[in-house]
């Protein structure tokens, strides 16, 4: 009797120990989007930040994608972590991640035919983001599901972020519309034909859409100004060596 | 059961596949319907967006129309016939000719889709299906030619698998550039085949040539060749018609 009640009360204690938002999840939710962003703070994900970034649409799903990925895979594996072989570790992360990346693609193909066009390889590709295996690694492994679980959340949302933050610049500053709505003016003629005319038919009369900003290059500048920006506020990113 | 022992590793692993085998091949059987209406909508879309030009699509290009749309006006006023490399008709259903798998064929034994739009003014294009090489990757693209005279094109559309973003992506993105091909000639005053170019450095005549897209020369010379090559074998065909 003494024994069952002494465990009801560690077991009591252990639930109180982890509610389900206490300061340490949030902190899990909340770190990967400012202090520990996968992006601009672990360099993670670089490449198809660079890709899919030239139109905000496909960037939402993308991020919605990852998002999914990240925290399914995260609490299949945390589930597993006591039943997985360790001389197999990898390829059981792989399989999962895999696996739920087929899944998310299948759905895309079925709900929007055109968006799933749009990101072409590159949902296919968040199997070899670093991202998702990383966190698998690195925390799922090792910690209770709920908790991997928000982790893969916020991990998921601080890649999302990023992406959309540079999604929206790009496709303001290089095609001239958001979210696909033209905000003003037609199409941008001037690269067919660079005369003075083409250069007229714009966005807000007086600007034109800037090619750059469509090319990956431009990516890469964006995403190195939010660096820029992170660590100048935040001093104890900035590594001295 | 050791949990290190091979035994072990054997039964997670054959168990795992098993699981992430069925899941998969569940959810691919099951939304493999809606896949493929979802692709056959789209492949519509593509093919009435090189009639934008044209007055049926004036207020609503054919790329902005909703699935539902599409296979209606596919369903009105499409017919189809698909041809063989001597332009004569084959049975079949030209929607379901694969350009990918035509291109692995040798030249002979190839099939050509044809489709024809009856217009609501009473005017009626022929829709051909191209198909090439650009800079990194395949190039495809529908050329609507005109009826009435069997030479007049009334508008191209293009797609393609991997070209850059911004320069040769343009042939598929760039409305303004497509319009260009309105009213290119495929036939010289004599009667001969002559395909329209894509010139770099602006076009000189209008009626055989359109301007280049700036920084993507090797694209739009792909574009050229794709033309002179794709549309000429549709011409024993287009010949007979003119008659």
């Amino acid at each position: 009797m003494a024994a069952e009640a002494t465990a009801t009360q560690a077991a009591v204690e252990a639930v109180e120990k982890e509610p389900l938002f206490g300061k340490k999840e949030r902190k899990l939710l909340i770190d990967p989007l400012n202090d520990n962003n996968p992006i601009t703070v672990q360099v993670l994900g670089i490449c198809s930040a660079l890709a899919v970034t030239t139109l905000v649409v496909p960037s939402l799903v993308m991020a919605v994608a990852v998002v999914f990925v990240t925290a399914f895979a995260n609490l299949i594996i945390s589930l597993l972590r006591n039943a997985i072989p360790k001389q197999v570790r990898m390829i059981v992360q792989l399989v999962v991640i895999a696996t739920l990346v087929t899944v998310v693609e299948l759905t895309l193909k079925a709900l929007n035919f055109e968006v799933y066009k749009q990101l072409s390889v590159f949902i296919g590709l968040i199997i070899t983001n670093c991202i998702v295996m990383g966190r698998l690694e690195a925390f799922a492994m090792a910690n209770k599901p709920w908790r991997s679980f928000l982790d893969g959340v916020g991990n998921g949302l601080g890649y999302g972020a990023i992406l959309v933050a540079v999604a929206v610049v790009r496709e303001v500053f290089g095609k001239g519309s958001f979210a696909g709505i033209k905000l003003i003016g037609n199409t941008p003629e001037f690269l067919i034909n660079t005369t003075a005319a083409g250069w007229q038919s714009t966005v807000f009369g007086w600007y034109a859409p800037n090619n750059l900003m469509v090319l990956p290059a431009a990516a890469m500048f964006l995403i190195g100004i939010i660096i820029w920006i992170q660590r100048a506020r935040n001093p104890k990113l900035v590594d001295i060596s | 059961m050791q949990r290190n022992s091979t035994q072990y590793v054997l039964f997670f692993t054959m168990a795992m596949t098993v699981v992430v085998a069925v899941v998969l091949a569940g959810m691919y059987s099951s939304l493999k319907g809606i896949h493929t209406a979802n692709e056959r909508n789209y492949n519509k879309k593509q093919i009435l967006s090189s009639l934008n030009q044209t007055a049926d699509f004036a207020n609503k290009k054919a790329d902005k129309l909703s699935d539902d749309e599409a296979a209606q006006i596919f369903a009105d006023r499409v017919a189809s016939t698909i041809i063989d490399a001597y332009g004569q008709p084959v049975e079949g259903n030209a929607e379901d000719v694969n350009m990918e798998k035509e291109e692995k064929k040798p030249e002979t034994d190839r099939v050509y889709p044809v489709f024809k739009y009856n217009a609501t003014d009473g005017k009626s294009y022929y829709i051909l299906s191209v198909r090439g090489n650009g800079l990194w990757d395949k190039i495809w693209g529908w050329v609507a030619v005109e009826n009435n005279d069997v030479r007049t094109v009334a508008g191209a559309a293009f797609g393609h698998k991997g070209e850059t973003p911004g320069l040769g992506a343009e042939i598929a993105d760039n409305s303004g550039w497509k319009a260009k091909f309105t009213g290119t000639q495929l036939y010289t005053p004599d009667g001969k085949y002559k395909s329209v170019e894509v010139k770099k450095g602006g076009a000189q005549n209008k009626m055989y040539q359109v301007d280049g897209i700036a920084g993507a020369t090797v694209t739009a010379n792909g574009v050229s060749e794709m033309l002179d090559r794709g549309l000429a074998v549709y011409m024993p065909y287009m010949d007979e018609e003119r008659k």
